[in-house]
């Protein structure tokens, strides 16, 4: 069974096509890569797997664990346990870092028809997982992401997705603006949250992530389609050789 | 009969009841001819361009209006700061209500505007402050003056701080007309005295009100003063509010402005500052549905070297609520350094809802830091689906952003029970239980 299925995506904006007959296919316990030079839609990708409405899909499908998503809300993706770790996750002024998971954990259960977490199966959660990305305590009552330096905004993704547990992750972009030892951070954390149940999209531009989150098949993205297909080896000449050998 | 006349003729009525042989009665008759002839203000004027009284002036308010049976305190009690502990000066219809009151001469003095003036010994602090800086030319603090008799009065001595804020409620309980109420409130801090304040106006019925208040405040040396205005109101009830603040060497004067509630709001906010290295603080957060209105109108005024202002107003507009912002800035050739800062953001949550908002600088010092800004937008779209990717449905996710929005101001409110009140009114205001703190 697949756990998400993409049919014939095309998808544009501002009358733009960015996404031009995309077809992937993830099931539960792999780790995907998809790879590619800036402007080649990885990134619209992401967004619109998550429901961005500002895309327009004119043609294909997605399906998640059987079902159509297209037409669904972003907040119901992610309550059916879909995850997108934002390449430029957004300043929130005045809502903490713990309130605002808080508040994303017990919507989620709300929407399943589940009580509120107990607090104090909150706060261990809460602990565990921070620790686990060894974050500060003190972080977590700042404001979210205002004024975080790049490797701490990541971070930050990481450790909400530790605590929302998603099915299917999608990382866009996370190593961007991170130093070597906070990819490793990021990276161990991405995979002690891998099991044989969740899946992982690691979008990257670089094939330096990878060296730490192994891929089990890598695309490579072009001009809005997925050009070629492989393994970690990809990745590797990818690094090699640039992007240009696979264009031609 | 139209309101002016209205007026006029009850204030022979009112004249009936006061002591006609004090000079305080000659103030008042003066007060009155300066309003009949200059009217209500209208549109025609720059400063009421988007606010109007027609309204207002086709109602026909009692403007004596009877003093009520005396209330019990449970049923009122939410309109109060009831889990802190605080001196109250409670008005119902205009007059004193001695049984919900909590006053005290205990060092200070937290009384009666009634009782300044007509007792001899308050005379000086009278005859020194009353109606100093309410502006002699403006119609509608002037005829607050004309039907002056009862307010709060709070005078601070020299390095004295009461105890505990002080709330003055003005509640209406007239079942069978409209009323108009015209509360005056004095507040004096001495050198380094330090006074906190909540004012409040509450209509208990669903008649229409009419509140045109005056507020005088003077901040000697290094005094604070911190006010907090909870404009809650019901929907059929409308305020004037003209506050006029005289700030001195180092003081520190506040006032937050939290306007959520009634029909037709109009803030006269006048900050004038008469020493080097004060702080003059404005804030404010507005959020209105349906017709509601609400007007800012500031105005601060540096005249000496050294000084600062902040203003930081918010706004969140649905329905086909209107709100206007208007902040004047004067700084004086003299008042070189001065550092003022003023903002005012606007959500538009409705297409139909209409924002004004316009700065005016006047400024005629060269060495001076003057910051301005105001925007009016919708939510951060961006933001938004960043929240629903994380569960939160978009409604929620909304408010927590209105929330965060108008969060800015609430950070520099000192005292927590007002906080809390505000918070528990925007998450109301929003239709929202807010799964969260913050």
């Amino acid at each position: 069974m697949h756990m998400l299925k993409i049919e014939n995506l095309h998808a544009s904006i501002d009358g733009k096509d960015i996404l031009r007959g995309i077809n992937l296919e993830v099931k539960p316990g792999e780790v995907h890569a998809i790879m590619g030079p800036n402007g080649s839609g990885k990134s619209t990708l992401a967004s619109v797997v998550a429901g961005k409405e500002d895309y327009d899909i004119k043609e294909g499908s997605i399906s998640f664990e059987g079902e159509d998503i297209i037409e669904m809300a972003p907040e119901d993706r992610a309550h059916m346990g879909l995850f997108l770790s934002f390449q430029y996750p957004v300043e929130i002024p005045g809502v903490s870092v713990t309130n605002f998971i808080k508040t994303a954990i017990n919507e989620s259960r709300k929407a399943k028809e589940l009580d509120e977490m107990p607090a104090s199966e909150m706060l261990a959660k809460i602990r565990e997982k921070s620790s686990l990305l060894e974050i500060d305590r003190k972080f977590l009552s700042r404001s979210l992401n205002e004024g975080f330096s790049g490797g701490e905004k990541k971070r930050n993704e990481i450790f909400q997705l530790a605590m929302l547990e998603p099915k299917l992750a999608i990382l866009d972009e996370t190593d961007s603006g991170l130093d070597i030892d906070a990819l490793r951070i990021v990276a161990n954390g991405v995979n002690k949250l891998r099991s044989a149940e969740n899946a992982t999209v690691v979008i990257t531009h670089y094939q330096r992530l990878l060296d730490y989150i192994e891929p089990d098949y890598v695309h490579v993205l072009h001009q809005g389609k997925i050009v070629k297909t492989g393994t970690k080896e990809l990745a590797l000449q990818l690094e090699d050789k640039g992007y240009d050998w696979i264009k031609a | 009969m139209e309101l002016k006349e209205n007026i006029l003729s009850s204030f022979i009525v009112f004249e009936q009841n006061v002591d006609v042989n004090k000079p305080l009665h000659q103030k008042r008759a003066e007060a009155l001819k300066v309003f009949d002839q200059q009217g209500f203000p209208t549109k025609k004027m720059e400063a009421w361009k988007y606010t109007s009284l027609e309204s207002l002036k086709k109602t026909n308010y009692n403007l004596l209006p009877k003093a009520s049976e005396v209330l019990d305190y449970r049923n009122v009690k939410k309109y109060f700061l009831h889990e802190m502990d605080t001196y109250k000066l409670v008005f119902v219809n205009g007059e004193y209500s001695s049984f919900l009151s909590e006053t005290t001469h205990d060092g200070v003095d937290i009384c009666l505007m009634s009782s300044a003036i007509t007792k001899e010994k308050y005379k000086r602090v009278i005859d020194n402050y009353f109606d100093k800086i309410a502006d002699t030319k403006d119609a509608l603090s002037r005829l607050n003056t004309a039907f002056i008799k009862e307010g709060g009065y709070i005078y601070i001595p020299k390095s004295k701080a009461p105890i505990k804020p002080v709330e003055i409620v003005y509640l209406t309980t007239s079942e069978d007309h409209a009323s108009m109420i015209q509360p005056r409130n004095l507040i004096v801090a001495e050198e380094n005295a330090e006074v906190q304040i909540i004012e409040r106006h509450q209509n208990l019925t669903t008649n229409e009100v009419f509140t045109n208040v005056v507020t005088e405040i003077f901040a000697h040396k290094s005094a604070r003063v911190d006010m907090y205005k909870l404009q809650m109101d019901t929907k059929t009830s409308s305020l004037i509010d003209n506050t006029f603040i005289e700030q001195h060497e180092k003081s520190e004067v506040s006032v937050h402005t939290f306007s959520f509630g009634g029909k037709l709001v109009r803030n006269n906010l006048n900050f004038y500052q008469k020493g080097s290295y004060i702080d003059s603080i404005l804030k404010g957060t507005t959020i209105i549905e349906d017709t509601q209105h609400v007007d800012h109108y500031t105005l601060v005024h540096h005249a000496e070297p050294n000084c600062e202002s902040h203003q930081d107003y918010k706004g969140i507009f649905s329905g086909r609520s209107t709100g206007v912002f208007n902040g004047k800035i004067v700084v004086d050739k003299i008042a070189q350094k001065t550092n003022a800062f003023q903002q005012n953001n606007n959500l538009i949550v409705d297409d139909k809802s209409t924002v004004n908002t316009k700065p005016q600088l006047e400024i005629f010092a060269d060495d001076v830091k003057c910051s301005h800004g105001c925007t009016i937008g919708q939510l951060d779209r961006s933001a938004l689906f960043y929240l629903q990717s994380r569960g939160i449905p978009k409604k929620e996710a909304e408010a927590l952003l209105m929330y965060a929005f108008a969060n800015d101001v609430l950070e520099s409110v000192k005292i927590e029970a007002v906080r809390k009140r505000v918070k528990e009114q925007i998450a109301n205001k929003l239709g929202v239980h807010l799964g969260f703190e913050f």
